[in-house]
């Protein structure tokens, strides 16, 4: 390059710069899928055993019409989707961030935190929506049958996955140490997974925790993936615009905490 | 054109001034030094250049590009080696070359990768994963995938620290070999020794500024003169020969165990002790003197 090249400013959100970012989550994945995949797979089919095969057996035999093997796989969509965008977003981040120092490598080469915490939410959002869809594809081994409407499980799983990296994220710059994790894991993750209704209806709970419930994005999920399984209505809509919502949201809420915090 | 250019750059940290009107000029092709103790502002002034810093007042620039606003188009052509090694460890060699290529916009990702592998001198090593490598390998490395893309100017933010001998030489021949190819090159060093065999020029920095700046042989004419005595004995005899030596006008910096009397070839009669060991004014002195801190 000369000294006359011409001095142009690189725009916002670049896909080289995203694509670069992820390109280094994908490298360090080559190196641990095996194990993650392993522990996605396993982990739904001991809970529908347990639960599902297990409570069925013995106490619940089905819950709004549908057999409860069925209802427990549906809804731990939505657990497999918190549980891996969530806290490999706080987790990861926090450690690139504090001890590998990364950040501060890929912040000296042409990209900016936008691109960043972009790259980050999209790179955990697109896996997190993989693995979301095992439990739906071991539940349909345990005997549901698959439906057309299930396809659109990795866009709702996705959308949702966006939210909670950005979530994440947010916290993982919020943070000073990380066993402050354990206040957020119990505090918001633990409760929104226990609401969402994957495991029993949320309308036999009291009217408090049922409005929660609603603003619950996680519920939103368990719902969209039910309707893929047993038929959607129009509110589904709805509740697809909400997760997307939620994924702007917290988005730009990554972003701003992530700025405060990578830039002195 | 000045590869860098700052004019009254200040960075503070809550009450703590970090940078203080801080006025530096790197002229494209040299390799200057930033010299200094810790503390100095030396890590402040590489992140306000890589946009990781913001100034509460001043103008900086780089490569003719304004920062920070333009800050992302700079740092396209800018290299940066960074003091801690943050290599992904768990990844391949070549991958960590390329993931850096990618995100620098290197059109032929596999050529870049493969001159840097050479640069490095890892090209047996490159599917190996990083934590295979020596210490000495992954400096190299570390220094390779800042300079995947070939870039008009290098940071390098204590490009030694915390290396052993052996290494610290592996580095300096690269350095020195990116120096001859005419590549611009802002180090930041607290080591006089690294300063002294690889700067072009020195700057001599001190609570946020620069106190001194030159070529390493003018400094030490400038501030030390040519000559330093250095004094080993017991403490009561060294705090007698630094009266003696401060009444004949002299400046005496501690060295250690020892004195040292500063431009020792102007001292009278009896100023200097017989048994005094002579040798040639160094950066050490200046350092020291400008600082008021032990050199490392």
């Amino acid at each position: 390059m000369t000294d006359d090249a011409p001095k142009t400013r690189l725009r916002r959100l670049e896909p080289a710069a995203i694509g670069g970012v992820m390109s280094r989550e994908l490298a360090n994945f080559r190196t641990y899928w095996r194990g993650t995949t392993f522990s996605s797979v396993l982990e739904p089919i001991v809970y529908l055993l347990a639960f599902g095969l297990g409570l069925s057996a013995t106490l619940v035999d089905e819950v709004a019409g549908v057999p409860y093997v069925q209802y427990v796989g549906t809804g731990m969509v939505a657990t497999a989707v918190i549980f891996s965008s969530a806290l490999p977003a706080m987790f990861g981040t926090f450690v690139k961030h504090r001890f590998q120092n990364t950040y501060d490598a890929i912040l000296a080469a042409p990209v900016d935190v936008e691109e960043l915490v972009s790259a980050e939410m999209l790179w955990i959002g697109l896996r997190a929506s993989v693995y979301g869809c095992v439990p739906l594809l071991v539940t349909i081994g345990f005997g549901l049958d698959p439906m057309p409407g299930m396809l659109l499980t990795p866009l709702f799983a996705l959308a949702t996955a966006l939210g909670f990296a950005g979530f994440g994220v947010a916290m993982a710059a919020t943070v000073a140490k990380i066993d402050q994790f354990n206040y957020v894991t119990a505090l918001f993750v633990t409760p929104l997974f226990l609401v969402s209704g994957a495991f029993f209806p949320i309308d036999e709970l009291p009217q408090g925790v049922q409005i929660v419930a609603q603003l619950n994005p996680l519920h939103q999920l368990v719902e969209l993936v039910r309707g893929g399984a047993f038929g959607y209505e129009a509110v589904d809509l709805l509740r697809f615009a909400g997760l997307v919502a939620f994924a702007l949201v917290m988005w730009r809420i990554a972003v701003s905490r992530m700025s405060k915090r990578l830039i002195d | 054109m000045a590869a860098i250019e700052l004019r009254g750059v200040v960075k503070r940290f809550g009450p703590i001034t970090a940078v203080d009107g801080l006025d530096l000029d790197v002229p494209e092709g040299i390799c200057l030094g930033l010299l200094g103790p810790n503390g100095a502002g030396k890590s402040t002034t590489m992140r306000l250049l890589t946009g990781q810093a913001l100034p509460d007042a001043g103008e900086l620039r780089a490569l003719g590009h304004e920062l920070p606003d333009d800050s992302k188009a700079a740092r396209a052509e800018m290299g940066v080696v960074p003091q801690l090694d943050n290599l992904d460890v768990d990844v391949t060699v070549e991958d960590n070359l390329a993931v850096f290529a990618r995100l620098y916009r290197v059109p032929d990702v596999g050529a870049a990768v493969d001159r840097a592998l050479d640069l490095a001198r890892l090209r047996e090593r490159r599917r190996d994963a990083v934590d295979e490598l020596s210490g000495g390998m992954r400096r190299r490395l570390l220094l390779a995938r800042g300079l995947v893309h070939e870039p008009r100017l290098v940071l390098l933010d204590e490009p030694t620290v915390g290396l052993d001998p052996q290494i610290r030489t592996q580095v300096w021949t690269l350095i020195d070999d990116l120096r001859s190819r005419g590549t611009t090159i802002l180090m930041s060093t607290h080591y006089i020794e690294e300063a002294e065999r690889l700067a072009d020029e020195v700057a001599l920095m001190a609570k946020g500024r620069v106190i001194s700046r030159g070529r390493p042989a003018e400094l030490i004419v400038e501030h030390a003169g040519r000559e330093t005595a250095e004094i080993y004995a017991p403490p009561d005899r060294l705090a007698e020969a630094r009266a003696i030596a401060e009444a004949d006008g002299l400046r005496v910096r501690p060295a250690g165990p020892a004195i040292a009397i500063v431009g020792s070839e102007r001292a009278g009669n009896g100023a200097v002790p017989d048994d005094a060991v002579r040798r040639a004014a160094s950066l050490e002195d200046v350092f020291v003197l400008l600082t008021g801190e032990e050199a490392e």
